[in-house]
């Protein structure tokens, strides 16, 4: 009796510990079967109210997940290296609809609405709507203020309205000393490196997320190289106007009195093409220049690498 | 209280424990600790929100869930088994019953809520590695919880006491749906006109008002709480669970047991 009793658990485990296995190998090879974007395009109820009022009070918690599925939206779309986020902005609106204190949401979900893609949607203008909505419901947090006058000044190069909201952030109680120098900077010197030089060190230096400050760091190397590349090739201008042709680097150094071969942030040294263009070694290591790049160069997507 | 009633309360405690209704905290603790595990590895800074957020969020419908699901039967299960009989043979009135059944059943559930709440302080402690003092607002939240657990518990009781576990259970979760959009009904009776005003306004103010026991959300943003607002739930709370208790008592003194 006992090893009947015994046989039929045996069996019984047997025949759960296989059906589990199978039925997950199945799935992993349904899934492949499925096309992946019609998973992750698809938002079932698209009005922030009516999941409000469906969440039952509890919409932190609601917020919460929408906030995290934001996140793995753009990540997989990032990572994909898409060149559209259709749902990025509605799963914002949503999340912040649900928790309108949620600060997380306004600051990073304006660095991946408002950079044209593949980095961002490149959608300036939703991520100015979504730091207003912040700024509307926390109106003592100067750190918004800050995150929309850099989308004024990275994305829309509107320096007057991007010097307005450093200034409106300034009179926020307790914001940093930085605001009002900034303002009076953007008003002054909007488009020169030193202006975005001070506006990158601010992010590293009151950014909490490793993410944002390396990516702060990116764009400071990036700013490095422009500045570099600017001063080199009016070196080189000036040289090709005296003698006629492009200088090599070694002349350059000669002729414009240099310490030595002019680095860029990696320690490479920079290049002179017959033509008089300066370009960097490894373009790809640097993810955000604007200068310095060979003609026709197409970036992948961005990748950082730890500086410390 | 009455030595019969807290006899009566320590039996429905100890039945509730038999159940295996604290079994429940298992389920709890994974889901905290796998959520303050994984969150921070597929989110970006909501790590302490997620905890605080899902941590009070669990203990509210887990303990609403339990409310429900033991209410309803505290006294029809009571009648089936021929139980009832035997009590009510004894020198227990029946609303004596009634009450003990309530506070053992609140009793299991603060018992619950009082170990959920330490999986939820622990679990915050290890995603911020230290307490700050807005973390005391939590107990609060899971003050508000257990007063929301007071009023469901009498619901349960109150539908029990003249309805099927099946019926109850319905009548009780409707009323918990309702009751958390007690301030949207608000709303609405205050657009309406004429008599469908005078009717709304007397349905928002007849369902239990979950919404304002409900301040998850403000907590784990740090929001502070008036001791105004802590007064006002606590006696609102007490008031509504002495209505249903009434009405239960009430309805129960008259049903025929035979």
């Amino acid at each position: 009796m006992k090893s009947a009793r015994q046989r039929t658990t045996i069996i019984a485990a047997a025949t759960l510990a296989i059906s589990m296995a199978a039925s997950v190998l199945l799935l992993r090879h349904i899934d492949r079967l499925r096309p992946q974007a019609s998973i992750e395009d698809v938002l079932y109820i698209n009005s922030p109210k009516t999941i409000k009022r469906a969440s039952l009070g509890f919409d932190g918690l609601m917020a919460c997940i929408y906030w995290t599925r934001t996140v793995q939206y753009f990540g997989h779309r990032h990572f994909d290296y898409a060149h559209t986020y259709n749902e990025l902005a509605p799963l914002l609106e949503i999340t912040t609809t649900l928790d309108p204190h949620l600060l997380p949401a306004y600051q990073f979900g304006a660095s991946f609405l408002a950079p044209k893609p593949p980095g961002g949607a490149g959608q300036p203008e939703r991520a100015i709507q979504l730091m207003e909505y912040g700024i509307q419901n926390n109106p003592d947090n100067w750190q918004l203020y800050y995150n929309l006058g850099f989308v004024y000044y990275t994305e829309l190069k509107d320096y007057r309205k991007a010097s307005e909201v450093f200034e409106r952030g300034s009179h926020v109680p307790n914001a940093h000393p930085f605001m009002k120098i900034l303002a009076a900077q953007m008003a002054m010197h909007a488009g020169d490196f030193t202006t975005a030089r001070m506006l990158w060190s601010a992010t590293y230096e009151t950014a909490r997320e490793a993410t944002i400050r390396q990516n702060a760091v990116e764009h400071l190397r990036a700013i490095q190289v422009d500045e570099d590349v600017t001063h080199l090739e009016a070196l080189v201008a000036e040289f090709a106007q005296r003698d006629g042709r492009a200088p090599n680097m070694a002349e350059l150094v000669a002729a414009a009195h240099l310490k030595g071969v002019p680095v860029d942030p990696d320690g490479d040294a920079y290049k002179i093409t017959p033509d008089g263009r300066v370009l960097v070694e490894t373009p790809d290591d640097f993810p955000f220049i604007t200068k310095g790049l060979p003609p026709g160069y197409k970036p992948g997507p961005p990748k950082f690498h730890n500086h410390s | 209280m009455s030595p019969r009633i807290a006899y009566i309360a320590a039996n429905t405690f100890r039945e509730a424990v038999r159940d295996r209704v604290l079994y429940n905290l298992i389920a709890f603790t994974l889901l905290l600790s796998g959520a303050a595990i994984f969150v921070g590895q597929i989110s970006i800074d909501i790590e302490r929100l997620v905890v605080i957020n899902l941590g009070l969020t669990a203990v509210s419908l887990f303990g609403v869930v339990i409310a429900i699901f033991i209410g309803i039967g505290l006294v029809s299960k009571e009648i089936e088994k021929r139980t009832l009989y035997t009590v009510l043979s004894r020198p227990v009135r029946r609303w004596e019953f009634i009450v003990g059944k309530f506070f053992g059943l609140a009793g299991t559930l603060v018992v619950n809520t009082f170990f959920m709440a330490i999986g939820v302080f622990g679990a915050l402690l290890y995603v911020t590695h230290k307490f700050s003092k807005p973390d005391a607002l939590i107990l609060v939240a899971l003050y508000f919880i257990i007063l929301e657990f007071l009023v469901i518990c009498s619901l349960a009781l109150l539908f029990s006491s003249f309805s099927s576990p099946l019926l109850s259970a319905v009548f009780a979760f409707s009323l918990f749906v309702i009751g958390s959009f007690a301030d949207d009904l608000r709303g609405f009776a205050g657009m309406a006109h004429g008599i469908t005003r005078w009717i709304a306004t007397g349905a928002a103010y007849l369902v239990p008002n979950f919404s304002a026991l409900n301040v998850i959300s403000a907590v784990a943003h740090q929001q502070p709480m008036s001791s105004q607002l802590i007064l006002q739930n606590t006696l609102y709370a007490l008031f509504y669970t002495a209505m249903a208790l009434s009405g239960a008592v009430l309805i129960f003194e008259r049903r025929n047991l035979k």
